[in-house]
């Protein structure tokens, strides 16, 4: 609670309001826009996240458990332990994530920016897919399944063809995006003509997928000749994503490729004729039914859609991250994070890009935080779910820092609300 | 959509009551959606049990060695018995194809028969030359399922009251957790089902503030509540847990009791009263939250929130008071499967131990409509179909493995889209209420 301690200037401003409520002066006006709008929000979400790592941080550290045994003869020394461990953590973290400053020249400090990008990649990718899905009202869980799909047919096309150069690339990433969609689309499918719940069809989807995979590397067409691994060849050279930088980093033609994704989906969503009836669908499909929409239709589009692009994400693992061959465990998660990762971007392209970056830096700068400081990397998962949730409470927020809200409303009457309709149809109907 | 509400007859479920309250509107309506789906079961049930049938003898042995009364082993011949399971099959089929013809419903229970004998056509057709011990089958099932139980459960009483619930997940794993901890500390498993209950209320605590108070998306405090929990829980299993295994990650476990009298029985006895307690505690919460939801005041109550707040509001029902305690209620029952991965199970809590089963608990809920006794069947039958792949792994199948662990996925997916349908959950489910 030391965040506490900054808000009597914030607090002290609230005041001015009564004071002369006719005539409020332009700079509390200006105040007001920014202590009641998204950003400080954020940002203040991400403060508070942080604020609650560093706390478990520092409770766990064996130095500071050390030091709290003789807490009350010598407390400075707990005091220090626990910034040390905090700030070191933390440290490795933005050094692992954005810029390594014990490196000699700039090219190298940068990498794990770079790092972070990489890692960005398939989550944005795959959050796109999750958002679409969340704008139609579909609650697509089905990205581990539609990832695994994705790979094992793009990257089958990557290490089994022998095509040119570039035209290569081009195949296995239409056949990996192809197949993403094709495993949301039987989810689509399944809905429109039986009603059947996409939560259920896509989590069983999910383990049909793993256990088709396993068998393909095991003992199908996905089997790496003469070995007894799980685990398909490396893709063909002509197949793999070139770097964007040089071999020094491992950033590829994988993140241009998620900017055009998300510039089409923005365009899908806000310009087509398609993605103006996905969103009537998502606010209110019996609202698009009566306005001549065929909702059914939308739902197979829009899982197909969707599919494809958590598909790319799957692609890009195989083409891009992990070309020396794959198992079946190389969506590493990526399908679940994307759902955090489309909530905190609150389904909209150009925010699940940004919460695409910054999940990706945590996991970038986590790795690294676990190596130089062994705090485990769930401290990560822990931060970012809390932003997610901060994030979604802005009332909460505000109370922690006493922040105004916003208009004379109830608090949380207004944000919270609009949003609160496109996810939960999906589950509620 | 003009839901009708569905707090008044005792026993209606979702949309059962939906199509009894339309009235005759719907009677016309003929679907054939069960004959095509049991048509497409049966054919298969032709191809794998006649096309590809094998022979041999299939032995089912039907007690275990300790039992009082011992059964004697049944042995089919494995391939007259899959011609005789497929002429059953299409005989049901035809049935089920002539009832719809007369505008009748198919009953369930033809159905349920329907998927026995294809199952008794599997199992004699999987483990042709070989024995399957049915008591350990149906024993390891129950036992898989008790969590997918717990959190079914759970997942029901928080839907029927207005509040999703998707962090069935992270209160399984919050459970676990604790009552290992707790169970190791003081090394009563007792406690540790108590700090299981607590957890899965304090993972309720949060999901009821954000949903109720802050009005935040239910499935987005779902989802991400799992994520915290996965990373709580991992997070001190690596710092606490995993350093002090000896002391704070061995807890005891509960004991096997075995029921006098009742556990004799055969075949029933060993597979449901040779559990341990937080089994026993299982089939009580069954049998509780099925009378309470549809017998007693509060399940009116609650359902009548779940359904229709605003009226619930009117006669004077608190909602958000109803909500929160019943959504805490929810976590204690799914905490208490989260203990039966550590302390009737496996053991020592590790990291994701729960391994998505609150997310088939969920599916588990949904399946069963949001009825308790069906969400339970569900859950049994995801236990039983995970279990099968294990007997049969065990006795060496003729299926790859990978197949046979992907078949209860797969018969959901058939199930869901066949003879469910579109299953329509309480009409305020994740809808905030605001008191105007």
């Amino acid at each position: 609670m030391s965040e506490t301690l900054q808000t009597p200037p914030v607090s002290s401003g609230k005041p001015a309001g009564p004071d002369q409520p006719d005539q409020p002066s332009r700079a509390y006006q200006v105040f007001r826009e920014i202590t009641t709008g998204n950003a400080i929000i954020s940002v203040l979400a991400v403060l508070l996240a942080l604020l609650v790592g560093a706390i478990l941080i520092a409770f766990t550290n064996e130095d500071v458990q050390k030091a709290s045994v003789y807490f009350f003869s010598r407390p400075g020394d707990t005091v220090v332990a626990a910034w040390n461990s905090v700030s070191g953590a933390y440290s490795a973290l933005f050094q692992g994530s954005i810029y390594n400053f014990r490196k000699p020249d700039f090219a190298s400090g940068i990498k794990p920016l770079t790092e972070t990008l990489t890692f960005a990649t398939p989550l944005i990718a795959a959050g796109l897919g999750v958002a679409l899905g969340f704008r139609v009202g579909l609650f697509n869980i089905g990205g581990r399944g539609q990832m695994l799909i994705a790979a094992a047919l793009g990257g089958w096309v990557a290490f089994a063809l022998d095509l040119p150069a570039g035209i290569h690339l081009v195949v296995a990433l239409v056949v990996g995006v192809a197949g993403g969609a094709l495993w949301g689309g039987i989810v689509g499918l399944l809905k429109a003509r039986t009603g059947a719940h996409e939560v259920i069809t896509t989590i069983m989807l999910n383990y049909v997928a793993y256990y088709l995979v396993s068998y393909l590397l095991r003992d199908g067409f996905l089997k790496t000749p003469g070995s007894n691994n799980p685990q398909s060849p490396a893709s063909k050279p002509t197949a793999v994503f070139p770097d964007l930088l040089g071999p020094a980093y491992n950033l590829h033609l994988g993140f241009i490729l998620v900017i055009i994704a998300t510039i089409f989906t923005w365009w899908l969503l806000s310009r087509s004729n398609l993605g103006f009836q996905f969103r009537a669908v998502g606010l209110n499909p019996h609202a698009a039914r009566v306005a001549g929409i065929s909702v059914n239709r939308m739902y197979v589009y829009a899982m197909l859609f969707s599919g494809g692009l958590v598909g790319l994400a799957g692609i890009n693992q195989v083409l891009g991250t992990s070309t020396s061959g794959f198992d079946a465990g190389i969506d590493s998660g990526i399908g679940f994070d994307a759902i955090t990762v489309a909530l905190l971007g609150r389904s909209r392209p150009w925010g699940v890009f940004a919460a695409g970056i910054l999940f990706g830096a945590f996991k970038a700068g986590g790795f690294s935080m676990q190596a130089a400081e062994g705090v485990p990397i769930d401290i990560v998962l822990i931060v970012q779910s809390l932003i997610v949730l901060f994030i979604a409470a802005p009332p909460l927020v505000r109370a922690i820092f006493r922040l105004p809200t916003p208009g004379q409303k109830t608090p949380g009457a207004k944000t919270p609300r609009k949003r609160t309709t496109t996810p939960t149809e999906a589950v509620a109907s | 959509m003009s839901t009708p509400i569905t707090v008044s007859p005792a026993g209606s479920t979702g949309p059962g009551a939906a199509v009894t309250a339309a009235g005759p509107d719907f009677e016309q309506i003929k679907s054939w959606k069960t004959p095509i789906a049991l048509a497409i079961f049966s054919v298969l049930g032709f191809l794998l049990l006649v096309v590809f049938g094998r022979d041999g003898e299939s032995t089912m042995r039907l007690s275990t060695t300790t039992d009082l009364i011992q059964l004697p082993d049944v042995v089919l011949p494995t391939r007259p018995t899959g011609i005789a399971v497929v002429a059953l099959l299409l005989l049901i089929t035809a049935a089920s194809g002539w009832l719809v013809r007369s505008k009748a419903k198919v009953p369930i229970w033809l159905v349920t028969v329907f998927a026995v004998f294809l199952l008794v056509g599997f199992l004699a057709w999987a483990s042709a030359d070989h024995t399957i011990p049915v008591p350990g089958l149906l024993f390891g099932s129950l036992s898989l399922a008790v969590p997918l139980i717990f959190g079914a459960l759970g997942g029901v009483i928080s839907e029927r009251v207005g509040v999703v619930n998707v962090a069935i997940e992270g209160q399984l794993l919050a459970g676990a957790f604790t009552s290992a901890m707790v169970a190791s500390i003081t090394q009563q498993p007792l406690l540790g089902l108590v700090a299981a209950m607590l957890a899965g209320v304090l993972v309720s605590f949060v999901l009821a503030a954000f949903a109720i108070k802050y009005f935040v998306d239910q499935v987005i405090v779902g989802v991400v509540l799992n994520v915290l929990v996965s990373g709580v829980t991992g997070f001190l299993f690596s710092q606490l847990l995993a350093p002090n295994a000896g002391t704070l990650n061995s807890p005891p476990r509960f004991e096997n009791i075995n029921i006098p009298l009742l556990s004799e029985i055969p075949i029933i006895g060993p597979v449901f009263f040779r559990q341990t307690l937080i089994v026993y505690i299982m089939y009580v919460a069954v049998a509780c939250v099925y009378f309470g939801l549809f017998h007693t005041k509060w399940g009116l109550r609650l359902r009548a929130v779940g359904e229709h707040p605003q009226a619930a509001d009117t006669v004077g029902i608190n909602v958000a008071r109803t909500r929160f305690w019943n959504v805490s209620l929810a976590g204690a029952i799914a905490g208490l499967g989260g203990a039966y991965f550590t302390l009737g199970s496996v053991g020592a809590f590790g990291k994701e131990m729960t391994a998505g089963a609150g997310f088939i608990a969920l599916a588990a809920v949904i399946f069963g409509r949001w009825d308790p006794i069906r969400a339970t069947l569900a859950a049994l039958l995801f236990g039983f179909a995970s279990n099968l792949q294990n007997v049969l792994s065990i006795i060496g199948s003729p299926v790859p493995s990978e197949f046979m662990l992907m078949l209860p996925y797969l018969v959901t997916i058939f199930a869901v889209a066949g003879l469910v349908g579109q299953s329509r959950g309480p009409a305020a489910s994740g809808k905030p209420y605001i008191k105007s």
